[in-house]
């Protein structure tokens, strides 16, 4: 434990407080074991845990049928968003930063009206709405894709922008001193350093987005909460134990996409070129916050 | 603009936002309470809970929404039985407000954590040196110092909050999203306007939050 | 450097992402010339239909069953388009309109209830089925009917017109809605809501599934009538007069009775029988 940075809040415990937390952890964890159980217990009455249940599960067609297909979908739509939102993202914050301001206006107020609404009124407008204007149909895969891109592209933007604004201003002088062009000092200086100070945002807002696609189902794409959930508890009955499946999955994917990040970040520090943003500079002093925000596991 | 001429909508319209207000409001209480437990549970010494506050974090950070909405009806309410109202909207309301609370508090925690760890270690090692308890440093020391560094996060926290509060629809709640489902699938004509309108109020109102948020960052940071 | 590599590959995979996201979803945009043109020069039909309603439209695995499923056959063998070139496509009740309009799918049969706010902007074949608004309650239920649901609990889908009816015509009933009846039939199984109510078939499906054998039973006291209809393109009256047409050759032939014998007919409730004479809403 001595490793862990936030060790310093305490001393170490001496041989009284070494009792104490015995007694503590002991108390606690009891009182979450019989918590747990107590939940168990209740979902056995009402006869959730029941074979019947959860037996499909056990079946490969189950998950070749519904739960392999829905994931893809999900997986697809969310691939799909995230180059586009990098995209958007990009663009909209060198837009917001840009010296003239009949770019950086009109981006500020996409970037901001985006980032306002929620993303279910979106789908639902791009989907019901947006055919009634284009006259062209919209399948619900771009619905879901085009949403979720507006709404983390936005946010994406903010962040490259914080970003951006986070690497010393030092680098863009020297730059400009060697004789390079504005837009070569934003692509080949500013956005790159700033990309990998912001990745833990990029990330968690990535995590954001996956998550999000689970919206989808409302205006009809068969993604996994659609295929996985309703569709299959439609035939075996078992809507919960399907949710729950469900929810795992999601949790691996989201978990396991945090922890590439964490490897990715472990391996652009190591090389040493990132900027670590804030760090006794006052004026990034809110990156520091967003950008620990998301921790590595493992 | 003839959607909005009749009062039935503007009822729709208004109830649709009242909701979304009053799931807000509850449910930035009990996430912050939460979330500011979960921060003190991950910086403890003991790693029970410890453990509890990461395993918190990552299962709910990571799970859709949805489907923990969907878990307090069918989990809590179903199966654990707890009713927290006998009519049924006040029912769906508080159960939304808990599935938004534990997903938020995930969130919440993480931000306070990151802004502790903004607090120096010397402010921390010179409260343990006059001797202030695990407790005390954290409750006198730490978090004053820490919150006032995550209200930029903690501001876009609770925006995002508001948002996803249009989410407690799937369990029936006829809140803002469901509201304009509801007018579009009535008035397929009236398509645009019923959008503007409904996204139109949420921009007018959360966009100068987040500005409002943005201001106070600035003016309560801790220089240093 | 390795920025620049790793946009780069990220690129090409979102371009093969791209493609392969378009190559299934191209089929439905056939414009133009409705369902009786697309069906003989193509030999292919697009058909929107329920995943989730057991004995009516039911995604199990890769293919779909049910009585909406059948008689989508026997519109398609009409046509002249063989089983193999149907395709199938998952609606909810919610996208039916925008599907058929904006030419997602050739034709709707998803428990499609013909009414004249739809009649609007689809043209509908049939009723090849009148359904009507019934509950399903549990086995031991004392529950007779609608009237006596006044302070009980009752599930259905959001924005439906079942939910509607309940909302308007039956004060005092607290109603619970969800996104898909399976959630419904699910709170019903776990007691939390005391009935689910929409159209007496739908409710017929749940109850004969094996899962649910003995649990549940339908009231049996229909209080509205859901005429169900194959929803084209507003303008596809051609295809909608056709349909019609494959209909009546269906009520005397046997084949509508195979379709309802091979499914809801399974429970033992004898086949219907569809009235000819009221095939009249094409526009």
């Amino acid at each position: 434990m001595s490793s862990n940075p936030d060790a310093v809040l305490y001393d170490h415990p001496g041989p009284r407080a070494k009792t104490r937390n015995l007694i503590l952890t002991i108390i606690f964890g009891i009182a979450l074991v019989a918590l747990l159980w107590w939940v168990y217990d209740k979902f056995d009455e009402k006869g959730q845990w029941a074979g019947p249940l959860w037996r499909p599960f056990l079946e490969g067609s189950t998950w070749t049928d519904y739960i392999l297909p829905g994931l893809w979908s999900t997986v697809k739509a969310a691939a799909v968003a995230m180059l586009l939102s990098l995209v958007f993202g990009i663009i909209f914050a060198v837009g917001r930063l840009s010296d003239h301001w009949w770019v950086s206006i009109p981006a500020g107020v996409v970037v901001e009206f985006f980032r306002a609404v929620p993303l279910l009124l979106m789908m639902f407008f791009i989907f019901f709405g947006v055919p009634f204007l284009t006259e062209q149909p919209m399948p619900p895969f771009w619905a879901v894709v085009i949403g979720l891109t507006l709404y983390n592209g936005s946010v994406l933007a903010e962040a490259f922008r914080a970003g951006i604004r986070a690497v010393p201003r030092g680098q863009s002088e020297a730059a400009y001193a060697i004789g390079m062009r504005k837009n070569q000092v934003m692509r080949e200086i500013l956005i790159p350093q700033a990309a990998r100070a912001m990745l833990p945002v990029i990330v968690s807002q990535l995590v954001v987005l996956v998550k999000d696609t689970a919206l989808g189902y409302i205006i009809g794409y068969t993604e996994l909460l659609q295929n996985g959930v309703n569709t299959l508890g439609a035939n075996y009955g078992n809507t919960v134990a399907a949710a729950i499946v469900a929810a795992i999955i999601y949790v691996v994917l989201n978990a396991s996409l945090t922890f590439f990040a964490g490897v990715l970040e472990r391996r652009t520090r190591r090389s040493g070129r990132a900027p670590r943003a804030g760090r006794g500079q006052p004026a990034a002093a809110g990156t520091v916050g967003v950008s620990a925000a998301v921790e590595p596991q493992g | 603009m003839d959607v909005f001429s009749d009062s039935a909508n503007i009822d729709t319209y208004v109830t649709g936002f009242l909701w979304i207000l009053k799931l807000t409001a509850a449910a930035t209480v009990g996430a912050l309470v939460l979330g500011v437990a979960l921060a003190a549970f991950r910086v403890s010494p003991i790693p029970v809970l410890r453990g509890f506050g990461t395993a918190w974090v990552n299962i709910f950070r990571n799970t859709p929404l949805t489907l923990i909405v969907f878990f307090c009806y069918f989990g809590l309410y179903s199966a654990l039985g707890l009713t927290l109202s006998d009519d049924i909207d006040r029912n769906n309301y508080w159960l939304g407000v808990v599935g938004l609370s534990v997903y938020t508090a995930a969130f919440v925690c993480e931000a306070i954590r990151s802004g502790i760890n903004t607090v120096p270690a010397g402010q921390s090692e010179a409260a343990r040196a006059i001797g202030m308890s695990f407790l005390q440093t954290l409750r006198i020391v730490i978090l004053p110092q820490a919150g006032r560094a995550v209200v930029a996060p903690l501001g876009s926290i609770f925006i995002a909050l508001a948002k996803n509060a249009t989410i407690v629809g799937t369990i029936g709640l006829m809140e803002s999203s469901s509201a304009m489902k509801d007018l579009i699938n009535a008035n397929g004509d009236a398509v645009v306007p019923i959008f503007l309108v409904f996204a139109g109020t949420f921009a007018a109102v959360l966009i100068p939050t987040g500005y409002l948020f943005g201001w106070l960052a600035n003016r309560l940071a801790v220089k240093r | 450097m390795r920025i620049t590599r790793m946009t780069a590959v990220a690129g090409a995979f979102a371009l093969a992402m791209a493609a392969a996201a378009c190559g299934g979803d191209d089929s439905g945009s056939g414009a133009g010339s409705g369902i009786v043109g697309k069906a003989s020069s193509q030999k292919k039909l697009v058909v929107g239909v329920k995943a989730d309603q057991p004995g009516l439209g039911l995604q199990t695995g890769g293919t779909y069953t049910g009585f909406d499923i059948e008689i989508a056959k026997i519109i398609a063998k009409g046509l002249g388009v063989p089983e193999s070139g149907i395709e199938y496509k998952t609606t909810v009740s919610s996208n039916r309109e925008p599907f058929i309009q904006q030419g997602q799918v050739d034709m709707v049969v998803a428990t499609y209830t013909i009414n004249d706010e739809r009649k609007k902007v689809v043209n509908f074949g049939g009723p090849y089925y009148v359904a009507g608004q019934d509950l399903l309650v549990a086995a031991d239920s004392t529950i007779t009917g609608p009237e006596a649901l006044v302070g009980k609990k009752v599930c259905s889908v959001s924005g439906s017109t079942p939910a509607k009816r309940i909302q308007n015509d039956y004060k005092g009933v607290n109603l619970q809605q969800f996104d898909s009846y399976s959630k419904c039939v699910q709170a019903l199984s776990n007691k939390t809501v005391d009935a689910v109510t929409t159209d007496d078939i739908i409710l017929a499906g749940y109850a004969a599934q094996e899962q649910y054998a003995g649990k549940f039973k339908v009231v049996g006291k229909k209080f509205s009538d859901e005429p169900y209809g194959i929803g084209v393109k507003k303008t596809d009256t051609e295809g909608c007069n056709k349909i019609n047409e494959i209909l009546k050759t269906a009520a005397t032939d046997g084949s509508y009775k195979a379709a309802w014998d091979s499914t809801l007919g399974k429970s033992g409730t004898p086949a219907p029988q569809l009235d000819v004479t009221k095939l009249t809403n094409c526009s």
